[in-house]
This record gives C-alpha cells, sequence and structure tokens, in this order.
C-alpha cells in the first residue's frame, strides 16, 4: 500500500508554513542578533517556497511565482549585504549583538 | 445757582487730589473756601425761595421705560437741609484746619473732606431716587475714606470696613426699595412721583398685591437703617470714632447720619400708604432711641459717649417718621446737628489739648482751663439734654408731642430716652470738666487756638438760637399751642431736671465708676452677637466652601485630570521599553491578529 501517492500543494504550503513559523520564533525569542537575520532568511525563503509552490499548483499554473522569486532572491541578497554591514558597524560601536543590551530605540 | 453748591466742593477734591496736595495750607484753604461758596449760594437759594423749583440734565432716557436725570431739587425741604449741612459743614471746616494742623495727610483730608461735602450736597439736591442712591453710595465711600483715614491704625482700617459693609446691607435694601418703585410706579422723579401717589387710586399692580407697598417701604426703609445706623444695623457707627474728630462731627453725627432721616421724610409719601411700614418705624426708632442712650451711660470714651447718643438721637427722629411727624423730625435733625456738632467739636478740642486722651475718667477739671471749650460744650449738652429754651428743648418736645397723640408706649419709652440723655450727658459733663484733675496732661493743659473755639462759639450760638428759628421753619407755630402741649412741656422740664440732678448727684465728686451695669457697658453685647451669628456662621460658610475648592474643584477635578494623564503616561511608558524585539513581537502580533480579522470579517470579499 502506498503511503504517499502524490506530493500536493498542501505538502509544500505546509512545509512553507512551519519553516515560516520557525524563522517567526527565532526572530521573536532570540537574543543574538546574527540568529535573528537567519530567523528572517528562513522566513524569506518561506514565502519563496510557497510562491512556487502555487506557480507550479496554482488554478492557472504559469511562471509569474518564478519571476516574484527571482525578485525577493535578489532584492534578500542585497539586504544581507546591507543588513550584515550595519551589523558590523553595531558590533563596533556597542561591542554586543544581544538585543537586550540594545535598548536605545526609545524615547 | 444750585449747580454751584453741587460742584464747588467737587472742584476743590479734584483740584488738591491732582494739583495742589504738597501744599498743605492752601489745601486747607481751597476746601474751607469751597465750603463757604457752596454756603453762600445755600443761603441765595434759600432766600429766593423758589420753591419746588427743579434744573435737571437729563442723563438715561428709555421712553416709556424710564427717565434718569440729575437734577437740583430746591424746595422747603432741601433748601433748609442744605443750609445745615453747609453751615454746619463749613464750622468744621473751620475747626479741622486747626485741629489737623499737625497732620501730615491734611491735604488727603481736606480733599476726601471736600469729596463728602459734594456726596452729601448731592442727596440733599437730588430730585430722583436713582440720583439720590448715586450720592448715597458716594457719601459711604467718603465715609469709609474718613474713617480708615489714619489707616496705619489697624483699628480705623477695620473701623472703616465694617461701616462700609454694614451700610452696603442697608443700601441693599434701599436699592430693592428703589426698582419697587419704578416697579410699581414706573417713575423714580420725586415730583412725578408725588403727583401719581396723590391722584387717588393706587396703580394696578399694587392693588393687587396689598403687602408689595409694605415692602416697598420697609426697602426704603433698610436704607435709612443703614445710613442712620437703627437698632439692627447700628454697630458701625459707634466704631466710626476711629476717624479724625472734624469727620465724627460732620459725618458721623450733624450730616451723613441724618441723611436716613432726610430721605425718609423725602418718600414719606410712599411711606404713608402702608400704616404697617409706620408702625416699624416708629418700633424701631423707639428700640434705637432707648437701647444706645442705655449703652451711652456707661461708656467711658467721650467719643463713644457721643457717638451712641447721636444713635439715640437719630432714634427719635425716624421715631418722629414713623408717627407721621416729618416737620418734627426734620426740626430735630437740624437743632441736633447744631448741638451735636458742638458737641463733637467740643469734644475734639479737649482731646487736641490733651494729646489724644479720649478716657472721661482721665480729664477733669478741664473747666478752669480750657473755659471756652467748656462752656460752649455745656451749651451743647444743655441743648441736647432738653433744658428749656435751648434748641433740644423745642424740637424734642414736638416729637414727644406727635408720639403723646400716636401712640402711648412709644411716648413713654421718648420720655425715659430723655431722662437717661440728660443723665449721661451730664455724667460726662460732671466728670470731664468739673472736678479735680485726673492726670498729669490735664495740669500743662490750655485752651485751644481761635480757629478751633470759633466755630465753637458760632454752633453754640446756633444751639441757643435754633430752636426759635427751626420752630418758624418747620413748624411755624409754637408748640405748647397744640392740645396736650402743657403736659408734655411739663414732663419733658420734668424729665431733664431728673437726668441732671442724677447725673451731677452721682458723679460730681467720683473719683472712679459710681454705678456698674455690665450688659450697658458691654453694649448688650451686641458685638459679640454679631460675631456669634454672623461672622462666625459666615467663617463656616467659608471654611466649608474653601474645603469644596480645595479638595473637589481644585483637587478632584483640576489636579485629577493632571494625575489621570501622568500615570497613564507613566503605564503607556513601560510598553514603549527601546528592545527591537519587543516591538517586533507587537507588530507581529498586531499583523496576526489583523490576518484574522480580515479573514473571519471580510470572508465575503473572497
Amino acid at each position: 500500500m502506498e503511503l504517499v501517492t502524490q506530493i500536493t500543494l498542501n505538502h509544500y504550503l505546509t512545509l512553507s508554513g512551519v519553516l515560516f513559523i520557525i524563522g517567526l520564533a527565532g526572530v521573536m525569542l532570540r537574543r543574538n542578533i546574527v540568529v535573528i537575520y537567519m530567523g528572517l532568511e528562513l522566513m524569506l525563503n518561506a514565502a519563496n517556497l510557497a510562491l512556487v509552490a502555487f506557480s507550479r499548483f496554482g488554478v492557472a499554473p504559469n511562471l509569474d511565482g518564478h519571476v516574484m522569486v527571482f525578485f525577493i532572491i535578489t532584492v534578500a541578497a542585497a539586504e544581507v549585504a546591507v543588513g550584515l554591514a550595519l551589523m558590523v558597524a553595531l558590533y563596533r560601536l556597542k561591542q554586543t549583538t544581544n538585543t537586550g543590551d540594545l535598548t536605545s530605540l526609545k524615547f | 445757582m444750585n449747580w454751584v453748591i453741587l460742584l464747588a466742593p467737587l472742584v476743590s477734591a479734584v483740584l488738591i487730589t491732582l494739583v495742589l496736595h504738597p501744599l498743605r495750607k492752601i489745601s486747607a484753604g481751597v476746601s474751607v473756601l469751597a465750603c463757604a461758596v457752596s454756603f453762600a449760594a445755600s443761603v441765595k437759594v434759600f432766600l429766593a425761595d423758589g420753591a419746588g423749583s427743579v434744573s435737571a440734565v437729563t442723563w438715561l432716557d428709555y421712553p416709556g421705560l424710564l427717565t434718569v436725570t440729575i437734577g437740583a431739587l430746591t424746595d422747603h425741604l432741601s433748601t433748609l437741609m442744605l443750609l445745615i449741612v453747609s453751615g454746619v459743614g463749613l464750622c468744621i471746616h473751620i475747626f479741622a484746619c486747626g485741629y489737623m494742623k499737625d497732620d501730615p495727610g491734611i491735604s488727603r483730608f481736606f480733599a476726601k473732606l471736600s469729596l463728602f461735602m459734594f456726596s452729601m450736597l448731592g442727596i440733599v439736591l437730588a430730585d430722583n431716587l436713582v440720583m439720590m442712591f448715586i450720592f448715597w453710595e458716594l457719601v459711604g465711600l467718603s465715609s469709609y475714606l474718613l474713617i480708615g483715614f489714619w489707616f496705619e491704625r489697624p483699628s480705623a482700617a477695620e473701623a472703616a470696613k465694617k461701616a462700609f459693609i454694614v451700610n452696603r446691607l442697608g443700601d441693599f435694601g434701599f436699592l430693592l426699595g428703589i426698582l419697587g418703585v419704578w416697579w410699581a410706579w414706573g417713575t423714580v422723579d420725586f415730583g412725578e412721583l408725588k403727583n401719581s401717589v396723590s391722584a387717588a387710586a393706587l396703580p394696578a399692580v399694587l392693588a393687587q398685591n396689598p403687602l408689595a407697598v409694605t415692602l416697598i417701604g420697609l426697602g426704603l426703609f433698610m436704607g435709612c437703617i443703614g445710613k442712620s445706623a437703627q437698632f439692627p444695623l447700628h454697630i458701625w457707627l459707634p466704631d466710626a470714632m476711629e476717624g479724625p474728630t472734624p469727620v465724627s462731627a460732620l459725618i458721623h453725627a450733624a450730616t451723613m447720619v441724618a441723611a436716613g432721616v432726610y430721605m425718609l421724610c423725602r418718600v414719606f409719601f410712599i411711606l404713608e400708604l402702608s400704616p404697617q411700614t409706620l408702625q416699624i418705624i416708629a418700633t424701631i426708632g423707639a428700640i434705637t432711641a432707648i437701647f444706645a442712650a442705655l449703652i451711652a451711660t456707661q461708656q467711658n470714651d467721650i467719643k463713644r459717649i457721643l457717638a451712641y447718643s447721636t444713635l439715640s438721637q437719630l432714634g427719635y427722629m425716624v421715631l418722629a417718621v414713623g408717627l407721621c411727624a416729618t416737620s418734627a423730625a426734620m426740626f430735630h435733625l437740624c437743632t441736633h446737628a447744631f448741638f451735636k456738632a458742638l458737641l463733637f467739636l467740643g469734644a475734639g478740642s479737649v482731646i487736641h489739648a490733651l494729646h489724644h486722651e479720649q478716657d472721661i475718667w482721665r480729664m477733669g477739671g478741664l473747666w478752669k482751663k480750657m473755659p471756652i471749650t467748656a462752656a460752649t460744650f455745656l451749651i451743647g449738652t444743655l441743648a441736647l439734654t432738653g433744658c428749656p429754651l435751648l434748641a433740644g428743648f423745642f424740637s424734642k418736645d414736638a416729637i414727644l408731642l406727635a408720639a403723646l397723640h400716636n401712640n402711648i408706649w412709644i411716648f413713654g419709652v421718648a420720655i425715659i430716652t430723655a431722662a437717661l440723655t440728660a443723665y449721661y450727658m451730664f455724667r460726662l459733663f460732671a466728670v470731664a470738666f468739673l472736678g479735680q484733675a485726673r492726670s498729669a496732661a490735664v495740669q500743662h493743659t490750655h485752651e485751644s487756638p481761635p480757629v478751633m473755639t470759633l466755630p465753637l462759639t458760632v454752633l453754640a450760638a446756633l444751639a441757643v438760637v435754633g430752636g426759635y428759628l427751626g420752630q418758624q421753619a418747620y413748624l411755624g407755630q409754637p408748640h405748647a399751642d397744640h392740645a396736650g402741649g402743657g403736659l408734655v412741656l411739663w414732663l419733658s422740664v420734668l424729665v431733664f431736671a431728673l437726668g441732671a440732678v442724677g447725673g451731677l448727684w452721682l458723679y460730681l465728686r467720683a473719683k472712679s465708676e459710681r454705678v456698674h451695669v455690665d450688659i450697658f457697658a458691654n453694649k448688650f453685647y451686641s458685638d459679640e452677637l454679631y460675631q456669634a451669628l454672623f461672622v462666625n456662621g459666615q467663617q463656616l460658610l467659608a471654611r466649608i466652601l474653601d474645603w469644596i475648592d480645595r479638595w473637589i474643584v481644585g483637587g478632584l477635578i483640576v489636579r485629577g485630570l493632571a494625575v489621570l494623564a501622568t500615570v497613564s503616561g507613566e503605564i503607556l511608558r513601560l510598553v514603549q521599553g527601546g528592545n527591537v524585539q519587543a516591538y517586533a513581537t507587537v507588530f507581529i502580533l498586531g499583523v496576526i491578529f489583523l490576518c484574522y480579522w480580515v479573514m473571519v470579517h471580510l470572508q465575503h470579499l473572497f
């Protein structure tokens, strides 16, 4: 008896949701700013996975989802460059990567 | 001519205040001159005898509703009153030149005295109730300023405030009375009022409200109670003696306090409409007369004795008005102005010579040291106490006669008051002027300068002949011709003799007070009673209101709002901790909530 006959949209979407939640939990709960950044990337890739899945299994399958994914990857690459540079600058200034010590964003 | 009477003192007051006040002697001179001009003009108006003539300018004009004029009404009543006010005023102005000679504020004093003369003459000349009320208030103001002339003394400042506030009470009633008159007759002009009152039928509003005419009369009488210091509001007059003695003589004995009686005579045709009003007026007058006379028997301050005597005599006049004897009241007002001004100026002369000593038990033997003052004071005493052939005798008998014909009880009170008057005045005279000197100051004293004795002499002469002159002017015939005149004549001579002999016999050789009656010495505890009833009650109310203001309005409402804003700000501040992850968490929760909300509530759009 076949356990899995076919991989459907729901499998992709579930995986995408799980990845997104893991990324979200990392952003919300971790204190190290580099790990938070990794969580953010995970959330982006969860979204990419959902887009690609819709592109393949959607009501009218086409390449629109792929285009969207490429955009996201490009923007994420640029974002990584800027984000890592910010993190280095921040570390030089504060000698820490712990968000618990970075509380100057208040009135 | 009428305007000269009114405006001369005003010009003097303004000139002294604005220009002349550094020049002390010239200020005094200008004030005396202004008073003399008023007196001369008054004499001219009196001799011209323009009976009932009015010269008026319209001040407020609302056709069909109210017309108020500023006018000068010169009739029989006002021309005589003008003569008294400006004549006695002139004597007192001259006396004050000597009395106030060394006072640093002499210019201020004469400016205020001129302001007073202006206000008082305004009351006398007023041709309508509104104008009278305005000058009535001006008189209250200048009285306040002059009682508090030595304002650096706390007692003088307190007395000035007391006089002003107590007078406000009476004035409020007066104002209500004026409004009532306007409501009922639609005019405040004396001439028009007199015509419409005498035109038989009452106005419709009064015919429907029989009580209203009584209330209007009582309202007008309230003004008199305040200004003439009648029984419930009498408390300010004795304290008003804190002012300089010429002020006591002019304002608080001869003229201003008589304004109440003058006003009653002016509006008598309205009071007359209600027998109840007249009854109340007569009763209040009688109570005041005997009440003040009893207190006067136990006072030791020379000016306070005279002040209570003034109260008592004002009670006499009001009593006479209540008994419909207005001409007797005005007659007594006139003679009283002469001899009470004389007595006060005599007291002033003594006080001046003794360097502001007012206790009669520290005087004594002044007869030898100050012969002119003592002689004129004796004449004043005799005139006041009703010694036969002097001024007070005639006017007092006129009132007694009216009382005998109207109300035997009031007659009894008046007779007893007359005996008491003789008693306390001769007590005063015996203690202060006769016997031995009781203090070192008396040994070294000497007669006052002519500028002070001259007015005394003039007033003494008036106190002697005032009775004969006034009788012609006011009554028109010798009083003994009336029925019962003989009885009154002999009875009044008898009580005069009784009182005088009693006073002299008890006090001629007295070293200290012979008779002790605490309730009289303490003025029937009226100040204490007022303290307990009104001052303390008002203090309690003030404290409650203060508490409400402090805790409810200020604390709960005003500061409560501020506290609410501060506390909620403090709580909300905790949300903004500066931790980026906390912000992100809130943001994410918000997004989740939005997603949920959109999916649940906007389902139908998909």
